[in-house]
């Protein structure tokens, strides 16, 4: 393993460290937390805390800022963040009017954030949740734990961000995170795996013509392995398992994401990208916003995501809502 | 001079980072390579937050719980300190062992657990091994086993708990995105309750 660190242990410490001296004029970092706040604080709004594990750089603390999120909790890399931590974060953002907590749709990340929820409720403060879970290449169904929740949370943020900027009450907020997770899918895939630092291997094997498509974005193997194929090839089956959701059809307006899983040379991402909107022109899907780049990664691993977001007037209204945060600035 | 409630803790402690990296290929198998990690993490903080010479075993294994599930993180920190908190409830103000208290003390664990994480026997988790073990624990008991005796059956059944998981699909967690893919691996959550199991015994073998 050849990784850019001083030792396994402190790299979240160090990161977060790295992130608020790069950005003080977002954000700020509690005293003894791996969570960081706004800067100037979120007194007055409703106030929408995200996090997970870390390795998902810029999310979730590259998104804390005017018009996004107001804390993030990094947890240990690809672990969900304990309860005691966001509990903290919970306790600093909220600024009276009640704190909307994005949980992305897993295990122990519902289980963490829950017990949170719980413990700030019990100290008075108004707490909900929306858990966002975009993934199709999961199967939803009582046999499993459900959808993961991957790139399309940041939707969910700058979405939900921006209602609450505008004053949104706690409810507002979240009935349009919902209208988001109602309307989000997202499909990935890799051409090599990404390496945990503290673990000091990639997460798995492929051969020098494999791909892994229906990936994760915590090195978790996906759904089939295959010989690997033109970027379009690729593209195309990421987009017709997200096709046969029935969402998105003729006439239809998206927003659409296409994100690096940090390994990927953003040229490759804009090649992705002009096949996205070739099949999109072609179905007469038309495109509102287009986000290409490393959104939500996975450490070091090479692959990409496709996220396609319906929009309605009202969610475009917020989506083209301005954000200041350090990895999203729309003016 | 350490109790022996703080002994055995230790005990399970060295076991689970002596089994970081094992337990840590397990999940990098079916999961996401962090088990024996996030686990080594939190018993090595139980050691050192544990009062050795507090005998009241409810208050140490509280303090594991607590103390797990603020340093491990992901499923495994709600889950295993959910269990060892349940788990002291039975033990508060008790300085020793009886078998009764350990069978009520497991299946305490088993209804936390099963509270927090929604997960049933047979979706190829930590309880595909402690709930069997605790049936043979709660049957060995019954018989007039005495407590060492029925746990080391019981470590046979969690055994075989781990075995089959190797044989069937995950329907929680992680792994559960896998589908059947995941067959043919055995559990890490399974197998890093089974060596607390062992480890318990072998302390009050010793």
């Amino acid at each position: 393993m050849k990784k850019l660190i001083n030792g396994v242990d402190n790299i979240v410490d160090e990161m977060l460290e790295g992130m608020v001296a790069a950005y003080p004029q977002y954000i700020k970092r509690l005293d003894g937390f791996d969570v960081v706040v706004r800067a100037g604080g979120s007194k007055g709004k409703v106030a929408l805390v995200s996090g997970g594990g870390s390795g998902h750089e810029p999310a979730h603390g590259g998104y804390v800022g005017k018009g996004m999120l107001d804390g993030a909790i990094a947890g240990a890399v690809f672990t969900s963040p304990t309860p005691d931590q966001v509990y903290e974060a919970i306790k600093a953002a909220d600024g009276g009017k009640g704190v909307l907590l994005v949980i992305k749709n897993y295990t122990g990340d519902v289980m963490n954030f829950e017990m949170a929820a719980d413990m700030a409720r019990d100290e008075g403060i108004e707490v909900d949740q929306v858990i966002t879970a975009d993934d199709v290449a999961v199967e939803n169904s009582t046999w499993t734990t459900g959808r993961r929740g991957i790139a399309g949370t940041i939707f969910v943020h700058k979405i939900a961000g921006a209602c609450a900027e505008a004053g949104g009450s706690l409810a507002d907020v979240k009935r349009v995170a919902e209208k988001v997770i109602a309307n989000v899918r997202s499909m990935g895939m890799a051409v090599d795996a990404c390496t945990v630092p503290a673990a000091g291997k990639p997460s798995f094997d492929l051969a020098e013509d494999e791909i892994e498509i229906g990936i994760g974005i915590h090195g978790e193997p996906g759904v089939n392995r295959e010989k690997i194929g033109t970027v379009n090839e690729i593209a195309d089956k990421l987009l017709n398992k997200i096709f046969a959701e029935g969402i998105y059809n003729s006439g239809d307006e998206v927003a659409v994401m296409v994100n690096g899983m940090g390994g990927t040379p953003l040229m490759e991402l804009f090649v992705a990208n002009k096949h996205v909107k070739e099949v999109l022109d072609g179905k007469g899907i038309k495109i509102h916003k287009t986000l290409v780049g490393n959104y939500m990664t996975s450490l070091d691993m090479e692959g990409f995501s496709i996220t396609l977001l319906k929009v309605d007037d009202e969610l475009k209204k917020l989506l083209d809502a301005p954000a200041d945060t350090p990895a999203f600035v729309q003016v | 001079m350490s109790t022996r409630v703080y002994d055995c803790l230790k005990l399970i402690a060295e076991k689970i980072i002596e089994n970081k990296d094992f337990l840590t290929d397990l999940d990098r198998e079916i999961g996401d390579a962090d088990h024996g990690v996030n686990m080594a993490r939190g018993f090595q903080a139980v050691i050192e937050k544990v009062d050795p010479e507090d005998a009241d075993i409810g208050n140490a294994l509280k303090k594991t719980g607590m103390t797990l599930l603020s340093t491990v993180g992901g499923a495994s920190g709600p889950l295993y300190g959910t269990a060892y908190m349940e788990a002291a409830k039975v033990f508060a103000g008790k300085t020793e062992v009886s078998g009764d208290d350990f069978k009520a003390a497991m299946e305490a664990a088993i209804a936390g657990i099963q509270k927090r994480g929604h997960a049933e026997k047979g979706e190829k988790t930590m309880l595909d091994a402690l709930m069997p073990a605790t049936d043979v624990l709660s049957e060995k008991l019954a018989g007039g086993a005495s407590l060492a005796d029925a746990l080391t059956d019981a470590c046979v059944a969690a055994n075989e708990g781990i075995e089959f998981t190797k044989t069937i699909a995950a329907t929680k967690g992680r792994a559960s995105y896998l589908g059947d893919r995941s067959i043919g691996h055995q559990d890490p959550g399974a197998t890093s309750l089974t060596m607390t199991l062992e480890t318990i015994r072998d302390f009050l073998k010793a």
